[in-house]
């Protein structure tokens, strides 16, 4: 097992000083900010609602945006829709665009009510495009739903679920291995043997089967609670050996011994005075591991087994993407593998220069 | 201690695990409210009489607690049972397992055989711009996630044709001789250990890369160095062999995260392993089949570190048993 650095001397400033100073963690902190604010005002700045489909648009391609106009000149940004025919020859739907009829692309128009962060109603919207006019950014999927604003939408899950796991599996994971710790002997022995019962049934096996026993009838609230769940049950286990193992030193020292002695309650001592001895560690360790939930949302949603239709998530949008033709000429149905990307690039830079702050003698990076 | 008797020791420690491990999954997948007979059921053809010998058959008429005994009785005497579709789950097993070893077996050792030079490559070049590029390159390869991967490279593969799309032989797979049977194999492979192999190559290469740099700052590589050994000796000869030691452990863990990982990807390649086995049985609620894919793949999990734990005792005698 890998040596833990001391994590009660560092600084917590210095933590945010490290990754400011260093140029890729500062980019990938600036990345990640323009990441969250875009899925946060997901419906101020899509042009469709969550539920809007135009069925007679299936896998339209995105549309282009044309400022220099037929004669040469520079114009106010504008649009065409797209017209369907078939493709006599190949038999296949194509999409051309029908020249006939510009539409203006227009800013911070009024358009589709909604509720911004849930409770500011507006119907202004940053973009839209003049009526009748369709404007779809990155094309759309088989529903004929606009694809950058179910991105923007499935955002909003794919970047909170692996937050929200965290705040579910940490304190689990505290409050087991400080029990653990804490008591030792037999009540140690069993549940450390456990925990690794746990962790030694391969992570994603687990994880399907957990996801398999979700009823098929349930609110997309509930799917997302029990999603949530289910990815804390998963990592829970392994940080609490490792929480355990630091509890085991912090319990001999002197404050823990006065506690006790004062007459505090076993359950008062484990939690008001040894966790939080270990809270700095924590708070490192869930930064770290905020990458893992979120690839591990996307894989189980690509299969099925995660969030479900019509809700978006960035791994259930990948799932079109299986079918050969779609990836051939529908290209823009990928755009959600390359989000995943760079959200979990951008979180694994800025771990590993906060592992660099806590740790001084880690040469990880 | 000697080795027997380490090996024997860490062998009866993992049995307890491996039956905690089948009471966790065997009361988790009864809880699936899918009925593991609905296809059946859904068949016109199928007679009520069928059904009521499926349900005996299966023990899905008895208690759950009744359920598991009978399981674990037929499992300790090796009988596995059968599959909702009526095949045999150890046939299903003998012929998924050895194509996840395979796949696995490439890329450990593809991994092992760029990682460990990548890593030392790094650590001697220090801050230098070849181990900034290493470590970009490094963090690009954790940051992919496997499918999204896997699903590139099928794109590459249809638009060039130079790969095969998916599964492990051709259709004329039996028409070919020896050699031809091997490099269809091999050739169906490419992909599927690309993806793999990009995924952990990263982590191993980030560690050797550390390991290494720590030796380094060690007293004895400073003594080394004082004494007047040439650099080659002292990292070749003195650093490296204490900088490997700790990577054998990661072996096991490695072997325990491609596992994970293989599911994903044999997915998308239709490659006919372990982890898709496993998959398909948890969509059609098939027990005895993913009760026992499960044990196999934590049997293999158990397997994978004791061999790690094994080897570290022979390449660092110091190590003792815990």
């Amino acid at each position: 097992m890998a040596k833990l650095p001391d994590f009660n001397t560092f600084n917590k400033d210095s933590i945010l000083k490290s990754v400011l100073k260093d140029e890729f963690a500062r980019r990938a902190l600036y990345i990640l900010i323009i990441l969250y604010m875009a899925v946060f005002l997901a419906s101020f700045i899509s042009p469709y609602p969550k539920d809007y489909s135009n069925r007679e648009k299936a896998y339209c391609p995105p549309s282009k945006i044309y400022i220099i106009n037929e004669e040469g000149k520079l114009s106010f940004p504008y649009t065409y829709n797209y017209k369907r025919f078939f493709d006599k020859e190949t038999f296949s739907t194509k999409y051309i665009e029908d020249r006939t009829h510009k539409y203006k692309v227009k800013y911070f128009s009024k358009g589709e009510k909604y509720k911004l962060f849930g409770f500011i109603p507006l119907n202004r919207h940053f973009y839209d495009v003049e009526n009748g006019g369709e404007l779809y950014l990155l094309g759309t999927d088989i529903n004929g739903r606009d694809n950058f604003s179910r991105l923007l939408y499935g955002g909003q899950i794919s970047l909170t679920i692996g937050f929200l796991a965290l705040l579910v599996s940490f304190p689990l994971g505290m409050i087991y291995g400080g029990i653990s710790g804490y008591f030792g002997g037999k009540t140690d022995f069993i549940m450390m043997r456990i925990a690794e019962a746990i962790m030694s049934i391969p992570s994603f096996y687990l994880l399907i089967i957990l996801a398999s026993i979700l009823p098929a009838n349930m609110t997309s609230v509930q799917r997302f609670s029990l999603i949530v769940l289910i990815l804390a049950l998963i990592g829970w286990a392994g940080f609490s050996r490792v929480v355990r193992g630091m509890v085991l030193s912090i319990k001999k020292r002197e404050f823990v011994i006065a506690s006790e002695a004062i007459g505090a309650s076993n359950m008062r001592t484990i939690i008001h005075h040894i966790l939080p001895q270990t809270l700095s560690y924590v708070i490192v360790a869930m930064t770290l591991s905020v990458p893992s939930y979120i690839l591990s949302e996307s894989g189980l949603s690509f299969l099925g087994l995660g969030i479900q239709q019509p809700d978006a998530s960035w791994g259930n949008m990948l799932k079109e993407a299986q079918e050969f033709i779609n990836i051939i000429s529908r290209p823009w149905l990928l755009t959600p593998g390359f989000l995943i990307f760079v959200a979990v690039l951008a979180f694994n830079v800025i771990g590993d220069t906060i592992r660099d702050a806590v740790d001084p003698n880690s040469k990880e990076k | 201690m000697n080795l027997l008797g380490y090996v024997v020791k860490r062998i009866i420690q993992t049995l307890p695990l491996l039956f905690l491990v089948s009471i966790i999954s065997f009361f988790l997948i009864r809880l699936a409210p899918v009925d593991p007979l609905a296809e059946l059921k859904l068949n016109p053809s199928i007679t009520q009489e069928t059904l009521n010998y499926e349900v005996k058959r299966l023990g899905l008429d008895k208690p759950v607690i009744v359920q598991y005994c009978l399981w674990l009785k037929s499992f300790l005497k090796g009988d596995l049972g059968y599959c909702t579709t009526g095949e045999k789950v150890s046939d299903k097993l003998k012929e998924r397992i050895p194509n996840t070893l395979l796949l696995t077996g490439f890329v450990i050792f593809f991994t092992w055989s760029v990682g460990i030079p990548l890593g030392i490559v790094a650590a001697l070049n220090w801050r230098k711009p070849l181990d900034r590029i290493l470590t970009i390159m490094s963090s690009i390869g954790m940051a992919i996630p496997s499918f999204f991967f896997a699903l590139l490279l099928l794109i590459f593969a249809v638009k060039t044709g130079w790969f095969p799309t998916g599964g492990l032989t051709s259709y004329n797979y039996s028409e070919l001789g020896f050699w031809g049977k091997i490099t269809d194999i091999l050739h169906h492979l490419v992909l599927p250990v690309i993806v793999l192999f990009t995924i952990s190559l990263s982590g191993l290469q980030r560690q050797m890369r550390g390991n290494l740099l720590d030796v380094l700052q060690s007293d004895y590589v400073k003594f080394a160095r004082a004494k007047g050994l040439s650099e080659t000796k002292v990292i070749y000869k003195h650093a490296l062999r204490n900088a490997i030691n700790p990577m054998v452990t990661l072996l096991g863990f490695e072997f325990a995260s491609l596992l994970s990982g293989a599911a994903l990807t044999e997915y998308v390649f239709q490659y006919p392993g372990l982890g898709r086995l496993i998959l398909e049985a948890v969509m059609k609620s098939d027990i005895n089949l993913v009760m026992a894919s499960l044990m196999m793949g934590t049997i293999m999990l158990v397997l994978g570190n004791l061999l790690a734990d094994i080897l570290l005792k022979l390449v660092d005698p110091a190590v003792e048993a815990a």
